[in-house]
């Protein structure tokens, strides 16, 4: 062997490390892969939350989640992150109205989620009451907040766990979205 | 103002970095002392504006002024003083500035102790440290400034520091373990500067080796920080997790301490000088790439900051100019360099060679593992996602240090060139037939087991030790008095023993307590007690205390020993008022050769709680043996064979000055 190849290969290896760093890039780190993914709405009939009215007649099912875009955010007052993307979710829900924001009140007390909501603006065109948590069981939700994207036919189409904020909404969220509209 | 006052002084230390790369450089390549001589100037301004920028972003932490995006985010107007001022580095953009600052301060040290060195290769070292300087503080400009204002609609509070981080650990961990990292990019520049000028020698050996031991000393004190700190403040009581953060810390200390034996054989030898510079530039590089993996957040791990793909591509342009054209540099020159000397299979050299290939690949396990999961991901496609845990890094780690650890009792009793077998045999069965008694009946008496794994570490520990104490009775049995013949012995003698001292009492450290730590998660009611050996823990309850920003609860557990009051111990489980975050406070009591360890766990419905209670004989000598390690540094940097040097190198120097600036530095000083 040339004795100056010899010297070249730290360079090389060092490239081709660089290489695998700039795919790693590319991607989220915290994306779970879920087993929802592509799969129609779990079953579920739960009341909703209804913020003038001390109790809540109506029930929600997957019927009233069609016929649009669905975004399923899954929040609760407990939950510091949620108090930390709640403002942005509020702004987003306002400038994209093509979107129905559904709201999962995960395991929460009712009173708070409605004093939050009365104070901070509601993103939410309806939001469903998860007292025992099974809707996260049947969603497989680790933990609040979780968003999942439900395209018109009520088949989930992308799962983000943790904070959305502007970066993530525009790199992940806007090209699931446009790619099922 | 205060803030915009930093941001322009940012801007001032980024306009002098960059004349710092260019008018040096040109003037090395011109021979133009004017030129030359303005990086001292050039690189003390950038020193005092980095000084200034890191005071206004202190001030506005201290003074809670939320207007500043990156105060309101990592602070609390409830914050203790002192967390405020730690807060500085507790996010990603002030972090930053620490990195920064203290580049530029290697760079502002290697101007003041340059005295020694010749005026070109100063020009040169501290242009190269510009090109990083100018890389960094552009980065910091563009993507990531602490100086960004919301003056509109100015928070009234801030959302408060993590509070993992709101610990003694976080004033002092970061600044020590960027004093390592960055450190590193000093015998970097070195090596680079060698390079460009060719003059590859042992005096660039010389010149690097006490700035090497420095950085190491610092980053093995960091990194022993870090370690501790995760032990008390995690709260489940264990010290190294193999996370990808911490393994990109700990690459850089071990290529560090290979670079630290290889610039020993170069200095005095003269060979393996391609080598050494290699692993300087790898030394530095794997520092950025710590740099990249925190910061970019390509790996998922417990200390990354905000995850930002953008700030991770500049962070990569980074890399590849600086390490992309070193490497270049290296491919280039590098063949050319040729060593003189002649050795033989039992000579020093080649033992230091056997460290250093130990310890390269190491380091090459530990860089495969931590980057497998991407490596994985891109073969196998997204939704196979893997994480490597401790059981691989063990399995190939635990057995590359033993070897190391019999490598270095022989390497105790080498000598340059040649080594005689009869003698290595005569020296080394003596210390062999001592370690392999001592290790194999204390254990055994102690324990009265027979645990292979414990007795191979006790043995290979008593080895070291016992190599260290024979070479020095050897070194002084020709004196008249042992303490004449101690006083004899050079102060990087003393160094070297010191460190491989605290290699040992590591060694000793992570094995006892990996193999005899008791754990217990209990379940205890008010009155109940738990017992471990001869101490008894008695949980007396739990009350609410509060705290500046967070509120407590406190258990108090009261331990007996033999029977007899001991101690009380008060582990915490806090909740911080502004992020709601709860946070665990271990009460440990510290000792030589054991802790008790307690962290309090949940609240069960029956006034009972969970109770985390550990036993952990010699945990302390993990770190103990890194400050022993980071001490031997120390000392072989204060020998005085770099310190004489001065005035004989100074009088050269000077002629350098007066005469032809390229005049090779010759090794008039040596012997």
């Amino acid at each position: 062997m040339n004795k100056r190849a010899l010297f070249i290969i730290p360079g090389l290896l060092f490239i081709s490390m660089l290489g695998l760093l700039l795919f790693g890039l590319g991607r989220d780190p915290n994306m779970v892969p879920s087993a929802l993914v592509n799969r129609p709405l779990p079953e579920f009939s739960l009341p909703g939350l209804e913020l003038d009215a001390a109790e809540s007649i109506a029930l929600i099912t997957p019927e009233d989640l069609t016929g649009g875009i669905s975004i399923i955010n899954f929040w609760a007052t407990w939950c510091p992150p949620c108090h930390i993307e709640h403002p942005y979710l509020v702004e987003i829900s306002e400038s994209e109205q093509g979107l129905s924001f559904i709201g999962v009140n995960y395991k929460d007390d009712l009173n708070e989620a409605r004093l939050f909501l009365e104070e901070k603006g509601s993103p939410f065109k309806k939001i469903i009451v998860d007292l025992d948590g099974s809707l996260g069981i049947d969603f497989g939700v680790a933990g609040a907040p979780e968003t999942f994207i439900v395209d018109s036919f009520g088949m989930i189409r992308y799962r983000h766990v943790g904070v959305i904020n502007h970066q993530i909404w525009e790199e992940t969220f806007e090209p699931v979205i446009s790619s099922i509209q | 103002m205060i803030p915009e006052l930093g941001s322009f002084s940012l801007i001032l230390a980024f306009c002098l970095a960059s004349l710092m790369v260019v008018i040096p450089m040109a003037g090395a390549i011109t021979n133009n002392q004017l030129w030359m001589s303005l990086c001292r100037p050039l690189s003390s301004g950038i020193w005092v504006f980095m000084v200034i920028s890191f005071a206004c972003l202190a001030y506005a932490f201290l003074n809670d002024d939320f207007s500043v995006n990156y105060v309101a985010r990592n602070s609390n107007s409830l914050l203790p003083d002192r967390y405020k001022f730690a807060a500085v580095w507790g996010g990603h953009e002030g972090s930053l500035l620490l990195w920064v600052l203290i580049l530029a301060s290697w760079s502002y040290a290697v101007s003041l102790f340059s005295k020694n060195l010749p005026l070109d290769i100063l020009a040169r070292v501290l242009s190269v440290m510009g090109i990083i300087l100018v890389g960094f503080l552009l980065f910091m400009l563009l993507t990531s400034s602490p100086f960004e204002r919301t003056l509109l609609n100015t928070p009234l509070d801030g959302t408060d520091l993590n509070p993992l981080l709101q610990d003694f650990g976080l004033i002092v961990h970061p600044p020590f373990l960027y004093m390592g990292y960055v450190g590193f990019s000093v015998a970097f520049a070195f090596a680079i500067a060698a390079l460009l000028s060719g003059r590859l020698d042992a005096a660039w050996a010389r010149w690097t080796r006490p700035w090497t031991n420095a950085a190491w000393a610092f980053l093995s004190i960091g990194i022993a920080l870090g370690s501790w700190w995760a032990y008390y403040e995690l709260g489940w009581g264990g010290w190294w997790f193999w996370d990808p953060v911490e393994n990109v810390s700990f690459m850089p200390w071990l290529v560090g301490t290979a670079l630290i034996h290889s610039l020993a054989v170069t200095e005095k030898r003269g060979v393996f000088k391609s080598w050494t510079v290699l692993l300087a530039i790898a030394a530095f590089s794997l520092s950025l790439l710590g740099a990249f993996i925190v910061r970019s957040g390509v790996l998922t791990s417990v200390h990354a900051f905000a995850v930002d793909p953008a700030r991770g591509m500049v962070l990569l342009t980074i890399m590849l100019i600086v390490i992309g054209s070193s490497l270049l540099l290296y491919a280039i020159r590098a063949p050319a360099v040729k060593g003189s000397a002649s050795y033989t299979l039992t000579s020093r050299e080649v033992l230091l060679l056997i460290n250093n290939i130990i310890l390269v690949v190491s380091t090459a396990a530990v860089l495969l593992g931590t980057l497998y999961p991407l490596i994985h991901e891109a073969i196998y496609g997204e939704a196979n996602r893997v994480s490597i845990g401790p059981p691989y890094f063990n399995t190939i780690f635990v057995p590359l240090m033993g070897l190391l650890a019999f490598a270095l009792g022989v390497g105790t009793f080498s000598r340059w060139k040649k080594t005689s077998v009869v003698y290595l045999k005569q020296q080394l069965s003596k210390v062999l037939i001592a370690s392999l008694a001592f290790g194999i009946v204390i254990p055994v008496i102690v324990t009265s087991e027979f645990n292979i794994s414990v007795i191979v570490a006790v043995v290979l520990a008593f080895w070291i030790v016992f190599s260290i104490a024979k070479d020095i009775f050897n070194k002084t049995s020709n004196k008249e008095t042992f303490f004449k013949g101690l006083k004899a012995l050079s102060l990087s003698y003393y160094g070297m023993q010191f460190a491989h001292f605290g290699m040992a009492v590591t060694i000793l450290g992570v094995c006892l307590t990996s193999h005899y730590s008791v754990e217990r998660d209990v379940r205890l009611a008010p009155g109940d007690s738990e017992t471990i050996g001869n101490y008894e823990f008695i949980f007396e309850g739990v009350s609410l205390q509060q705290g500046a920003n967070y509120q407590a609860d406190r258990a108090v557990i009261t331990v007996l020993r033999n029977g007899d009051e001991y101690i009380t111990l008060e582990p915490e489980k806090r909740l911080y008022y502004a992020t709601q975050a709860i946070q665990t406070e271990a009460g440990i009591d510290v000792g030589l050769f054991r802790d008790l360890f307690t962290a309090l766990g949940d609240e069960r419905g029956d006034g009972s709680w969970v109770v985390r209670i550990h036993y952990k004989p010699f945990v302390l000598w993990i770190w103990l043996g890194a400050i022993f390690m980071a001490f031997g540094g120390v000392l072989a940097i204060t020998d005085k064979r770099y310190r004489s040097k001065k005035t004989v190198k100074q009088s050269q120097n000077e002629s350098v000055l007066s005469g032809s600036s390229s005049s090779k530095p010759t090794m008039a000083a040596e012997s």
